[in-house]
């Protein structure tokens, strides 16, 4: 059978250009809050409309037209069979005394591994320069690091300049900037089924405990924990959770003992991912702010107990945070 | 699972709608002119901040660093989001980001597609997120797939203008209702749309693939239902097939009460 093509438009129209209406209304936000008589309408259209189609496609295949219902039929099924709660709006507060830190605390496995990871690269890295020093300049990437430790602290703690000076703020710039990106890349190499994040991970426990271990032997922990922990109790754990991000995304994407499909899993993790990562930009920028504008001061001009300890709260702070925060509210579901 | 241009989606309703997927091509291309976007975007907020370098030379440098790191990755982003998964190079070659499962796109899928970009451009010039469309399913790079997201085209919607393609004059297998009754019984959905298909873009062929073509239609049709010779000859092939899919489409006042 083929149906009368005229006649078919002419009845079909008006709820066709109706749905569509209603669509871009919704579409735009500019629908406000349908009301049930609303709803029961536009289900209504979109079965009209979901019926013309099927129609069409059984008895006549004017392509111009099926492509026109499907459109429609399209964008009313998105917005029908939704069920995920749309948010236009992000409440600040509530993500940050809640959403970030339950979805650490969901997803905290994967930051245990993450922690792993790079204690076996630390381990790696401060055995590699134990038994060959020549590794040095190998391992450590920024040559103000691959000279005798002593030396650079004595030079640091003797210069008479501020070499931070008029460039503290482009410098934290670019601190913020180079480690968000490493981050993001962290959580992007969990497609590579987490084997690219294990490598960063890795690689960045090895420079860590290179670098540790290259200090301890040469007397300068002090100015060690002094030039690190600043920033570094707020960075490394920003790294960790980049790593742990990336962790969660290749968790999903091999789904060990998981039943639900690939594309079910993805979608069960992305809200989380999506957390945690901004979580990781945020603390970025403030490690960013230390590193350049306290971390680079040594003694005499900040003595380096007082540096220490300031590290100290700051790591005791972020561990408070990540493993209380939220805990008396509802733990919400991936959005 | 087979290489597919097409997302096809079963609604609870038991409707299947289609949307064509895009093709690498099509997506490098719109990814080509968002980078110069994003280019003209960086120059002139350079131009801008070079203004407030003369002010403070590290406070510029600082603003211009950050202002470089937020445009380049939140242009496709903030683009996405507000016009609901278009950027400027996909809105120009009529590309659409969507919820592979024909849901509305979320923000999330947004932001994780765009951040797994990092992955999908490496080494240089996407060749892993390139490869990863052309060997996938759906088209999908690696940050479509993380994000369950598919990248189609959006078709250009026009109502099919009955009065151009139907014959809407004098139609003379109209003269014999019974076996203009019989030949709409006996033309199937398929043929009367192919022949609708011939009508509608009859101008699209070369001047001999046209007439071969419509000469293998009239002659299809001919066969199926004779009509008198008053009512056939004497019209050319074109004319007849338009006839047939007059009667086909438009049947008759009388039977559409």
């Amino acid at each position: 059978m083929i149906i009368d093509l005229e006649k078919f438009m002419a009845t079909g129209r008006p709820f066709w250009t109706e749905l569509e209406k209603f669509l871009d209304r919704l579409e735009n936000g500019t629908s406000g809050r349908l009301d049930l008589a609303q709803l029961r309408h536009f289900h209504h259209l979109y079965e009209r409309a979901s019926a013309d189609l099927a129609k069409i496609m059984t008895f006549s295949a004017e392509p111009e037209l099926q492509r026109y219902l499907e459109n429609l039929v399209a964008r009313a099924y998105g917005e029908i069979h939704e069920t995920r709660e749309r948010r236009r709006r992000v409440a600040f507060w509530p993500w940050i005394t809640q959403t970030l830190p339950q979805t650490f605390r969901r997803q905290v496995r994967a930051f245990h591994l993450s922690v792993a990871i790079t204690l076996v690269g630390c381990a790696f890295g401060a055995l590699a320069i134990a038994f060959d020093p020549e590794a040095k300049s190998v391992i450590m990437p920024f040559p103000h690091l691959q000279g005798d430790p002593a030396d650079r602290v004595a030079h640091e703690e003797n210069a008479d300049d501020d070499r931070m000076t008029d460039g503290k703020t482009s410098f934290s710039a670019t601190l913020m900037t180079h480690n968000t990106k490493v981050s993001i890349l962290a959580l992007a190499l969990g497609m590579s089924w987490g084997i690219g994040t294990i490598l960063l991970l890795f690689y960045n426990g090895v420079i860590l405990g290179a670098i540790a271990f290259d200090y301890a032997r040469a007397g300068q922990t002090e100015f060690l924990l002094g030039w690190l922990l600043p920033h570094g109790a707020v960075e490394i754990p920003a790294i960790l959770i980049a790593g742990q991000a990336g962790l969660v995304l290749a968790g999903a994407l091999v789904g060990w003992g998981k039943r639900i499909p690939l594309t079910e899993r993805l979608r069960a993790v992305a809200g989380d991912l999506m957390t945690l990562i901004f979580g990781v930009g945020l603390l970025l920028i403030w490690a960013g702010i230390i590193e350049s504008f306290l971390s680079q001061y040594h003694e005499p001009v900040i003595p380096y107990a007082v540096k220490i300890a300031f590290g100290c709260v700051e790591l005791v702070l972020l561990f408070l945070y990540l493993s209380r925060a939220g805990s008396s509210g509802q733990t919400p579901r991936a959005p | 699972m087979s290489k597919t241009n097409t997302l096809l989606i079963r609604t609870p309703e038991g409707v299947v709608f289609s949307q064509l997927l895009a093709g690498p091509v099509t997506r490098f291309l719109a990814w080509v002119l968002d980078f110069f976007c994003v280019l003209v975007v960086l120059m002139v907020v350079n131009i801008i901040l070079s203004f407030a370098m003369v002010i403070s030379m590290d406070m510029g440098v600082a603003l211009l660093t950050l202002a470089f790191f937020v445009i380049s990755i939140g242009y496709g982003i903030a683009l996405e989001w507000w016009w609901r998964g278009q950027t400027l190079g996909k809105r120009v070659l009529r590309l659409r980001v969507v919820d592979a499962g024909g849901l509305r796109l979320h923000f999330h899928q947004i932001v994780l597609r765009n951040l797994l970009r990092f992955v999908d451009s490496l080494p240089f010039f996407y060749l892993v997120g390139g490869i990863a469309c052309l060997v996938s399913r759906r088209a999908q790079r690696l940050g479509d797939l993380a994000a369950n997201t598919v990248v189609i085209r959006i078709p250009r919607l026009v109502e099919p203008d009955l009065e151009q393609i139907l014959a809407g004059k004098f139609n003379s297998l109209r003269a014999h209702p019974h076996l203009e009754a019989r030949l709409r019984q006996r033309v199937s959905p398929a043929e009367a749309a192919a022949a609708l298909q011939a009508i509608t873009r009859r101008d699209e062929f070369e001047p001999v693939a046209r007439l071969k073509l419509f000469s293998e239609l009239s002659g299809h049709f001919r066969a199926k239902v004779e009509f008198p010779a008053e009512a056939v000859e004497g019209i050319a092939d074109e004319q007849h097939v338009r006839n047939v899919v007059d009667v086909s489409y438009r049947p008759r006042a009388a039977d559409k009460k």
